[in-house]
C-alpha cells in the first residue's frame, strides 16, 4: 500500500520539544500535522503507572482538538493486541508493545538500602540513597520513553492510525475496563505462541518464490539472533559498569570518613580530602559512562529486539498465507479432478490468493522501511554515544587533571 | 607513669642510647651509660666514634639476656651466624670503622636524627626474576633481590643475591624478636599461601599461578623496601646479610607444620589470654588516644580494603563482559546488510575491543597499587597494635617486679625482729636485687613509650606518603586511560557519521 501523498519518508527524529525537553527517540518518525501523540505526563504510584496521553489532531473523527486521557500499561497492551488480532493488518509491520513498567528491582534495593541504614554512616547513606533514587527515575523516564514511541509509530503509520480502536484509546475518557489477561487467558497465550512458533518452523521451511522475501527471511532470522545476543551481553557489561561505580561510591565515603577522623593533623586531614574528591570525581567518571551506554545503545538493541520480532511476525503472516493460498491451489485443483465442490474450492482459493497478495504488497514496503529506519536509529543512536563518551572522556580528562595538580601542589 | 622529660630522664640515670652518626659527619653524642645490673657487671664509658664515614657509633644492648618474654618472642633460637645480644664486655675496645659480622649492637634514635631521617636515604630494593627450582614438591620459587645503594653501608653499590620465599620470612622472624618488644615498628612479611605454592610447585603454567607468583614477587619488593626505610632495622646485621650474602642458612623453623611454628601458635594464643587480663592504668592520654585512633584506622582501612577488592572483581567481570559485547557486535554488523552500518558496526566492535584491555589494565592498576598497599597496611597495624601491647607487657612486668619488692620488703621487716642473721642478709640480698629490678622495669617501660612516639609518629608520616604516591601513580593510570579512551572515540565517530 503506498503511503498517502505529501507525506514523505524522512528521517526527522521525533522530539517532543513543547512538553518536555529531554526525549529522543531511538527511532524515527514522521510527524504529522494532522495527528500528534505525546504523553505529557506520568505518575508511578505504588504498583501501577498512569500515563497522561496527550493528542493534537485536525483529524475529522476527532469531538476536539487537542485532548488528553489518562492510561495504564494494561491499556496499551489491549491496544497491541487488538492491532495484532486484527486480519487487515496481517500484512503490516505491527510497533512492539511497550515492555512493562519494572521498577521492582529498584525498590528491592531501596528497601535493602532502608534495612542496612543501621550499619553506614550517614553520609554514605545519603549518597547511595541519592543514587538509587536517580536509578529509579532513569528507569521512570525510559518508560514514558517507550510508551510514548509506542504511540507515536502508530500515529505515524498510514493506516493503523485510522484504526478505531486507536481513537478509542486517544479519546475516550473513561477507563477502557481492560483488566490484564487472567490465568486461563495468559496459558492460552502460552499455547498460542507454542504452536506458532512451531508452525513458524514448519512454514519458514517452505521456499519463497520472491527472492527479495527470501532474502528478507533469512536475514530477518539472523539479525534477530544476533539482535538478542548483542542486547544481553550490552546489559550484561552495564551492569558491571554500574557495580564498578557502586564501589567506587563505597570508597569515597570510606575516604571521607577516613579524612574526617584523620582531623587531628590538618595537613592529613587536606590530604584525605583530595583524595576523597579523586575518588567522587573517579565515580561520577564511570557513573556516566554506564548511563551513556545504557542510553544509547543497550535501549536502541532493545527496541531493536522488539521490531526486529515484529518484522519476523510479518513475514510469518506472509508464509502462512503463502501456505493457505497453495493449498486451497491443491484444493481446488483436487476439487476440480473430483468435479466436486468446485466453487467452494475456488472461492476459497480466491480469498487465499488475494489475502496472500494483499500481504505480500504491504510487506514489501514495510521491510524497506523498517531498514530505513533501523539504519538511520542505529547511525544517530552511535553519532550520539560516540559524541557522548568524547565529551564526557576529556571532562573527566580535565577533572583528573585537575584533582593531580592538587594532590601534587600539596606536598 | 612519670613523663619522660630528657632532663628527668638524666636524673633518673636511665640508659640513654647512642645515636647513628649520618653522613653529614655529626659527632655521636653520648650519654654515660648504666648497663642494668641483671646481665652485665662493669659500668661504661662514653665511647666516641667521630670518623665521619662511620655511620654508627657503639652504644650497649639494653635488653638482659635472661628477659623472659625474649625466650618467648625467640622461637627459632638466635640467629646462627649473629647473636643480637653484645656481651658488654666485647664491646669495651673502641670500633673504629666496622665489620657487620660481628658483635653488633643496635642503636636509636634521638630528636636531632628524626629531622634528617628520610633525606639521606639513598637504597632501592627490586625483586625480580623468579625460576622455579627444583621439582615436585621440594620445588620452590627462587627471586633475584638486586641492591642499588650509596650508602656506605654496604660494601659495594650495586648488588644481587638469590634467596627464597622461607628466607623472607626468616629475616622478618629474626628482626620481629629482636625489635618488636622494645617498641619498634617491624613490618610484617608477605603472607603463606600453602594453596598459592603447591600450584607453582606441581608446574601449573597457568594464567592464575602466573599472578600468584607476580603477587608474591611484588608483596616481597614492598616488604623488603618497606624494611630499608627503617632506619634501624636497615642498619641490622640480618638484613644486611639477607642483601649481601651470597649463601644464607635455610630457616627451618619458618615453615607452617613445623614445631616452631606450633610454638609460635601456642604462644601467640597465650599472649592473647594475657592481653585480656592486663589492665594498666593509663596515665599518658597520648597512647590512649593513638590507640584509639589506630582500633579506628583499622576498621576503616579493612572496610576500605574490602570495598577495593569488590571494585577489582567487578572491573576484571567488566573487562570479560566488554570483550564478550565487542564479539557479539562483530557478529551483529557481519548480519548487517547495509554496507555502511555494518562496517560502523564492526569498528564498534573494535572499539570496545580495545577499552576491554584498557579495563584489565585498570583492574590491575586498581589490585596492584590499591588493594595491595591497603592489604600492607592493614598487616602493619597489627605489628602496631602489637607494640603497643608490648609496652603494657613491659608495663606489667614492671609493676610485677614491684609488688614483688614490696612483698619482700615486708618480709625483710618481720625477719628483722627474728634472729638470723643468714636469712637477713639472704632478703637483704634479695631486696637489693629486685629494687634494681624494679628500677630497669620502670626504665624499660619509659624506654618503650619513647620508642613507640618516634615510631609512631615516623609511621604516620610514611603512611600519608605512602599512601599519597600511590594516588597520584593511580591518578596519572586514569589520566592515560582517559586519552586513549578519546583517541578510540575520536576515530569511530566518522564512521558513525559514515552512515547514510
Amino acid at each position: 500500500m503506498s503511503l498517502e501523498p505529501g507525506l514523505s519518508q524522512q528521517t526527522i527524529s521525533v522530539v517532543q520539544e513543547q512538553t518536555k525537553s529531554k526525549k529522543s527517540f531511538n527511532v524515527d518518525l514522521q510527524t504529522d500535522a494532522m495527528l500528534q501523540v505525546d504523553i505529557s505526563d506520568a505518575l508511578s504510584e505504588r504498583d501501577k503507572v498512569k500515563f497522561t496521553v496527550h493528542t493534537k489532531s485536525t483529524l475529522p473523527n476527532f469531538k476536539q482538538n487537542e485532548f488528553s486521557v489518562v492510561r495504564q500499561h494494561e491499556e496499551f497492551i489491549w491496544l497491541h493486541d487488538s492491532f495484532v488480532e486484527n486480519e487487515e493488518y496481517a500484512g503490516y509491520i505491527i510497533p512492539p508493545a511497550p515492555p512493562r513498567p519494572d521498577f521492582d528491582a529498584s525498590r528491592e534495593k531501596l528497601q535493602k538500602l532502608g534495612e542496612g541504614e543501621g550499619s553506614m554512616t550517614k553520609e554514605e547513606f545519603t549518597k547511595m540513597k541519592q543514587e538509587l533514587e536517580a536509578e529509579y527515575l532513569a528507569i521512570f523516564k525510559k518508560t514514558v520513553a517507550m510508551h510514548e514511541v509506542f504511540l507515536c509509530r502508530v500515529a505515524a503509520h498510514p493506516v493503523l492510525r485510522k484504526d478505531l480502536n486507536f481513537h478509542v484509546f486517544l479519546e475516550y475518557n473513561q477507563d477502557l475496563s481492560v483488566r490484564g489477561k487472567n490465568k486461563k487467558e495468559k496459558l492460552e497465550d502460552f499455547f498460542k505462541n507454542v504452536v506458532k512458533s512451531a508452525d513458524g518452523v514448519l512454514v519458514a521451511g517452505v521456499k519463497d518464490v520472491d527472492d527479495f522475501f527470501e532474502h528478507e527471511k533469512t536475514f530477518l532470522l539472523e539479525y534477530h539472533n544476533r539482535v538478542k545476543d548483542a542486547s544481553a551481553k550490552s546489559d550484561r557489561m552495564i551492569r558491571s559498569h554500574k557495580n564498578a561505580a557502586d564501589d567506587i561510591n563505597r570508597i569515597a565515603s570510606s575516604l571521607y570518613t577516613l579524612g574526617t577522623q584523620d582531623s587531628t593533623d590538618l595537613c592529613k586531614y587536606e590530604q584525605m580530602l583530595s583524595l576523597n574528591l579523586t575518588w567522587s570525581c573517579l565515580h561520577k567518571i564511570e557513573a556516566r559512562i554506564a548511563a551513556d551506554e545504557d542510553l544509547k545503545l543497550a535501549d536502541l538493541l532493545k527496541y531493536y529486539l522488539r521490531e526486529s520480532q515484529a518484522a519476523k511476525d510479518l513475514l510469518y503472516r506472509r508464509s502462512r498465507a503463502l501456505v493457505d493460498y497453495e493449498n486451497a491451489n491443491k484444493a481446488l485443483d483436487k476439487a476440480r479432478a473430483k468435479n466436486r465442490d468446485v466453487l467452494q474450492a475456488e472461492t476459497s482459493q480466491q480469498l487465499c490468493c488475494h489475502k496472500f497478495e494483499k500481504i505480500s504488497e504491504s510487506a514489501k514496503q514495510e521491510l524497506i522501511d523498517f531498514k530505513t529506519r533501523r539504519v538511520a536509529a542505529f547511525r544517530k543512536n552511535l553519532v550520539e554515544l560516540a559524541e557522548l563518551e568524547l565529551k564526557h572522556a576529556k571532562g573527566n580528562l580535565q577533572l583528573l587533571q585537575g584533582c593531580l595538580g592538587i594532590l601534587k601542589g600539596n606536598t | 607513669m612519670k613523663s619522660d622529660s630528657p632532663l628527668f630522664l638524666v636524673a633518673q640515670d636511665l640508659t640513654l642510647f647512642c645515636i647513628c652518626v649520618n653522613v653529614q659527619s655529626q659527632p655521636a653524642s653520648l650519654a654515660a651509660e648504666d648497663i642494668s645490673t641483671n646481665s652485665n657487671g662493669p659500668k661504661q664509658d662514653s665511647l666516641f666514634d667521630d670518623d665521619p664515614e662511620d655511620l654508627f657509633a657503639e652504644a650497649t644492648e639494653e635488653v638482659s639476656l635472661d628477659s623472659p618474654e625474649r625466650d618467648v618472642l625467640l622461637s627459632d633460637g638466635p640467629s646462627p651466624a649473629i647473636t643480637p645480644i653484645t656481651p658488654p664486655t666485647s664491646v669495651i675496645t673502641p670500633r673504629i670503622g666496622h665489620t657487620h659480622d660481628d658483635m653488633f649492637t643496635h642503636s636509636s634514635f634521638d630528636e636531632i636524627e628524626e629531622e634528617e631521617g628520610g633525606d639521606s636515604f639513598d637504597i632501592h630494593i627490586s625483586v625480580s626474576d623468579p625460576e622455579k627450582v627444583g621439582d615436585g614438591m621440594n620445588a620452590y620459587m627462587a627471586y633475584k633481590v638486586t641492591t642499588k645503594t650509596s650508602i656506605s653501608l654496604f660494601k659495594r653499590n650495586e648488588f644481587a643475591v638469590k634467596r627464597r620465599f622461607s628466607d623472607f620470612l626468616g629475616l622478618h622472624s629474626k628482626l620481629a624478636s629482636k625489635y618488636l618488644h622494645i617498641g619498634y615498628i617491624v613490618p610484617p612479611a608477605p603472607e603463606k599461601s600453602i594453596v598459592g605454592m603447591t600450584k607453582v610447585k606441581v608446574g601449573k603454567e597457568d594464567q592464575s599461578s602466573n599472578e600468584f607468583v607476580e603477587k608474591r614477587r611484588s608483596a616481597l619488593e614492598r616488604y623488603l623496601m618497606r624494611t630499608v626505610k627503617h632506619p634501624i632495622l636497615l642498619k641490622d646485621p640480618d638484613v644486611l646479610q639477607f642483601l649481601e650474602s651470597s649463601e644464607l642458612p635455610r630457616a627451618v623453623s619458618t615453615q607452617a607444620l613445623s614445631s616452631a611454628g606450633l610454638l609460635r601458635m601456642v604462644n601467640k594464643a597465650a599472649d592473647a589470654v594475657n592481653k585480656m587480663t592486663i589492665k594498666m592504668n593509663e596515665s599518658d592520654a597520648w597512647f590512649e588516644e593513638k590507640q584509639q585512633h589506630f582500633e579506628n584506622l583499622d576498621v576503616q582501612l579493612r572496610k576500605l580494603h574490602t570495598s577495593v577488592e569488590s571494585l577489582v572483581c567487578h572491573r576484571k567481570e567488566l573487562s570479560v563482559n566488554t570483550a564478550q559485547f565487542a564479539k557479539s557486535a562483530a557478529m551483529l554488523g557481519n548480519s548487517e546488510d547495509h554496507t555502511a552500518l555494518s562496517r560502523a558496526l564492526s569498528q564498534l566492535a573494535e572499539v570496545e575491543e580495545k577499552i576491554d584491555q584498557l579495563h584489565q589494565d585498570q583492574a590491575n592498576a586498581d589490585f596492584y597499587l590499591f588493594s595491595e598497599l591497603l592489604g600492607d597496611y592493614v598487616r602493619l597495624l597489627t605489628a602496631v597494635k602489637g607494640v603497643f601491647d608490648h609496652r603494657m607487657k613491659t608495663w606489667q612486668k614492671w609493676q610485677d617486679s614491684q609488688m614483688l619488692l614490696q612483698k619482700k620488703r615486708e618480709a625483710e621487716a618481720k625477719l628483722q625482729f627474728t634472729n638470723k642473721p643468714d636469712k637477713l642478709q639472704q632478703a637483704k640480698d634479695e631486696i637489693k636485687e629486685l629494687e634494681g629490678k624494679v628500677q630497669q622495669g620502670e626504665r624499660d617501660f619509659e624506654q618503650i613509650s619513647k620508642t613507640i612516639r618516634k615510631e609512631v609518629s615516623r609511621f604516620e608520616k610514611e603512611r600519608v606518603k605512602d599512601f599519597k604516591t600511590i594516588i597520584i601513580k593511580y591518578l596519572e593510570s586514569l589520566v592515560q586511560t582517559q586519552q586513549q579512551l578519546i583517541k578510540y572515540w575520536e576515530a569511530f565517530l566518522p564512521e558513525a557519521k559514515a552512515i547514510s
